[in-house]
């Protein structure tokens, strides 16, 4: 459970072989294999993942975005790819920042990505290039802001009950707990 | 920057993204242009120019009918906006986000465990799923497993949930097909697994009863009995709804041939789950990466080969024969032990116990908290408003809902409040193969093609 | 009118009160729902039309699709800022007597959503005569409800009006950069 599977390990010396330059980080967790990118390999890479015999990820099933406020790079998008034949799974990921917040779309790769862009778009504000359709999926198509990202605030109303002011979740001075972090 | 864009019409501004296709005219799509059409976003005011659209096509027979959110046969708050001429649909788009909840952004202010009652109101036909998968995320970055009791507790529950699932599917999907007799035949099942669940978790539905480290609760008495009666009933009852529906002339005549996808549009278009086992591939995860112990358990994962909605119903209706074949092996291994992880530092502190007042903390829990162990005391308290720490890294962790692939995607920071978490929903990736089954079909076809997807608009929206 | 059956002798008012009494012993033996389900609410309401918590035995099993055919409206769910128009429009689109419950507490008041995307409370759109709490609410419980809204409808009791708040409670945030500041305490 803890150790990745050995299928995995040719797929990881044909990426290094084949994008040497756009690999930044390999790294992993709790037997999770995870492969940071530059941007824009990024549809080479995963159009190579989808169709050398060794990888076969055919199937994306997540596109999911993150925001570390505290790195200059902040948003990150992580793909989760799983390969049908070898029963393998790994995860790429691309960060990017603020000020330029541009990926490729995979969708010419995997159709599946078209909402799951849009959502990411919807959420983070990353702009996928060269999707067909980028507009807001979840969100009403006139909202302003980016609601996931770290320093949207919650959003909620303040409640009064008997005669006690609760603030909205995220700014009471005991979120969920005693401590955070 | 800014971060606004414009309603309607242009959705990225220009030099914001590139190469961006032209749009084509409203005609007939085929698969290998979908992947560069240009779909517009309906916000509602925007009316005007999709109808200055079509005229500009000049095509008068072209209609642009709106089919929901509030409509009785979308299974939820779907809204598909459908051209048609006549009784053909020429496209259709997709409409989601009318349920959104902003259910991730509220999980980052919640602690682990509290994270529990919110997701599970996610896919609302299978709270279980949702919790367990939220769990076993959980403890996968903890590193650690829940007694094994309380695995097969899960995996009993889960099946159960499985069959109900697939019941409230039959009774809907019948009653929009015009089979009305089944919505009522499903709910009347789907009411003794929801006896069942209460007797075990304490509510109808969206039970917070799967928590990290363990259940919350263990089965009370005469539980068992009940499930094995139920079972040996459910077989029964399932034989009578394929009486009702399998040979069923106007059945097979609204679902054979409907809403075809092949193994190779499912997988890029990310589908999973009894729609993607229509097509013939035996993908299950309970198979691939098995959990919480389903690798002890015998069962089959049934496929089919014609892949249209006829070959998804009877492929339900295996499923909950499967289900109910590994509900009597649970029953029959269930193993004995505690529901919580020992580690006072991770499982839930309390032993509920049904008191002369109701459910609540058992009394023995209490003088042991209040009486005889200070150091119980302090964790009690810790746990319960600050809640554990999660080592610090990312997980996915997928589990197989009666929907597809529901995959947890957690990313942690070391804290007592989850960093990110983020749900891959089936329903959310199946719909996007709605326009794909029902374009160039009947506005009929596409009841029972948006039916056999099955989508759970809270999952979808999240 | 002439040789009326004593009719005259009634004291005025008492043939439109008794008319009225029959008009609203008709309106609650009959209300038909109007499908507004959203979320969970959705499935329990589904469950209470269905055969063990039985409201055919009010009259209420036919759901009607169209609003206009429906003179209650069972808010069941959680309702986005996306929904909420769609709401409203179903709303204006019942004819009159209409009766509206809110069912659960995420219709009530918003639930735990408290967040910028679920409008806290549906009575900031529509106006609500019957809150049923729970989350979801048993069958029973809707039931509770709807026999008590029942019992409102035959005393008479004028229908609920919309009362807005002066200034809009909206839960949407400004820019983010006026807020980052305050969000950590």
């Amino acid at each position: 459970m803890t150790q990745p599977p050995d299928a995995i390990q040719p797929v990881l010396t044909g990426l290094r072989d084949s994008f040497p330059e756009a690999i930044k980080e390999v790294g992993g967790h709790r037997g999770e294999v995870t492969v940071e990118l530059d941007s824009g390999s990024l549809v080479e890479v995963a159009t190579w993942l989808r169709d050398h015999p060794s990888a076969r990820f055919r199937l994306l099933s997540d596109l999911s975005g993150t925001d570390y406020p505290e790195r200059p790079d902040r948003l990150s998008v992580d793909y989760h790819l799983y390969s049908v034949d070898h029963n393998m799974r790994l995860r790429l990921k691309v960060r990017v920042g603020v000020d330029d917040p541009h990926v490729p779309s995979v969708t010419g790769v995997w159709s599946t990505a078209n909402w799951h862009e849009r959502e990411v778009y919807d959420f983070f504000g990353v702009r996928f290039d060269g999707h067909p359709n980028l507009v807001r999926i979840l969100m009403p198509e006139d909202w302003e802001g980016h609601p996931q990202r770290r320093d949207y605030p919650l959003g909620g109303v303040d409640v009064q009950y008997r005669g006690a002011h609760v603030p909205s979740p995220d700014r009471r001075r005991y979120k969920g707990g005693w401590t955070s972090t | 920057m800014t971060d606004s864009i414009e309603p309607a019409g242009l959705a990225v501004r220009p030099g914001e993204a590139r190469d961006l296709p032209p749009q084509p005219a409203a005609r007939r799509i085929d698969y290998n242009e979908r992947r560069a059409q240009q779909v517009l976003a309906m916000g509602g005011g925007d009316w005007a120019e999709v109808t200055a659209r079509q005229h500009a096509a000049g095509d008068d027979e072209l209609m642009v009918l709106n089919m929901g959110p509030q409509h009785p046969s979308t299974h939820g708050v779907l809204r598909l906006v459908l051209e048609l001429r006549g009784e053909e649909v020429v496209s259709c788009q997709p409409v989601i986000g009318y349920l959104h909840t902003g259910i991730e952004k509220t999980t980052e202010v919640r602690t682990w465990v509290q994270g529990v009652t919110l997701v599970t109101r996610m896919d609302y036909l299978s709270p279980i799923f949702n919790e367990a998968a939220y769990c076993l995320a959980i403890e996968k970055l903890l590193d650690v497993r829940a007694p094994e009791r309380a695995q097969a507790l899960r995996v009993l529950l889960m099946e159960l949930n499985r069959i109900g699932s697939h019941l409230v599917w039959l009774a809907t999907t019948g009653l929009e097909l015009g089979a009305l007799s089944m919505m009522l035949y499903g709910f009347r099942e789907r009411e003794q697994i929801l006896d069942i669940l209460e007797d075990v978790t304490g509510l109808r539905m969206n039970h917070a009863w799967v928590r990290p480290g363990g259940v919350l609760q263990d089965m009370p008495e005469g539980t068992e009995a009940k499930i094995r009666a139920f079972v040996d009933e459910m077989a029964r009852k399932a034989d009578e709804y394929e009486d009702l529906l399998t040979n069923n002339p106007i059945w097979i005549e609204r679902t054979r041939g409907i809403g075809v996808l092949d193994e190779e549009q499912c997988l890029d278009l990310g589908i999973t789950g009894p729609m993607l086992r229509a097509t013939g591939l035996a993908l299950d995860v309970r198979k691939t990466e098995p959990y919480c112990g389903y690798e002890q358990y015998e069962f089959d994962v049934p496929t089919a080969t014609s892949a249209d909605v006829y070959a998804r119903y009877q492929l339900r209706v295996a499923e909950i024969r499967e289900s109910l074949r590994i509900v009597r092996q649970v029953l029959d291994k269930l193993p004995s032990g505690p529901v919580m992880h020992p580690d006072p530092k991770i499982g839930w502190p309390a032993r509920l116990a049904l008191g002369p007042d109701g459910l609540g903390n058992s009394s023995e829990h209490v003088r042991h908290i209040m009486g005889e162990s200070m150091e119980a005391l302090i964790h009690h308290f810790k746990m319960v408003t600050e809640g554990f720490k999660v080592p610090a890294g990312e997980v996915y962790l997928p589990v197989e809902s009666p929907r597809g692939e529901l995959g947890y995607h957690v990313v942690s920071d070391g804290g007592n409040l989850p960093y990110r978490v983020h749900v891959r929903d089936p329903s959310f990736v199946n719909l996007q193969a709605v326009p794909l089954m029902v374009e160039g079909g009947l506005v009929a076809d596409v009841i029972a093609a948006v039916s056999s997807v099955d989508p759970v608009m809270g999952g979808a929206d999240r | 009118m002439s040789s009326g059956s004593g009719l005259e002798k009634l004291p005025s008012g008492i043939l439109v009160t008794t008319v009225e009494k029959l008009a609203n012993w008709a309106r609650k033996g009959s209300l038909w729902p109007a499908t507004f389900g959203l979320a969970c609410c959705a499935i329990e309401m589904m469950a209470t039309g269905a055969g063990r918590y039985d409201l055919s035995r009010f009259g209420m099993e036919v759901f009607r699709a169209s609003p206009r055919q429906a003179d209650l409206m069972i808010v069941a769910g959680r309702v986005s800022q996306k929904m909420g128009p769609v709401l409203r429009t179903i709303y204006d689109q019942m004819p009159e007597p209409k009766w509206v419950i809110s069912m659960g507490v995420c219709a009530t008041s918003g639930g735990m959503f408290n967040n910028y995307a679920i409008v806290q409370g549906v009575d900031q759109i529509v106006p609500v005569d019957m809150y049923v709490p729970g989350c979801p609410p048993r069958p029973e419980m809707l039931m509770d409800g709807i026999i008590k809204l029942h019992e409102k409808i035959i005393r008479g009791e004028p229908r609920t009006k919309l009362v807005l708040p002066a200034e809009p409670v909206s839960p949407q945030v400004p820019a983010p950069a006026a807020t980052a500041a305050g969000s950590e305490r």
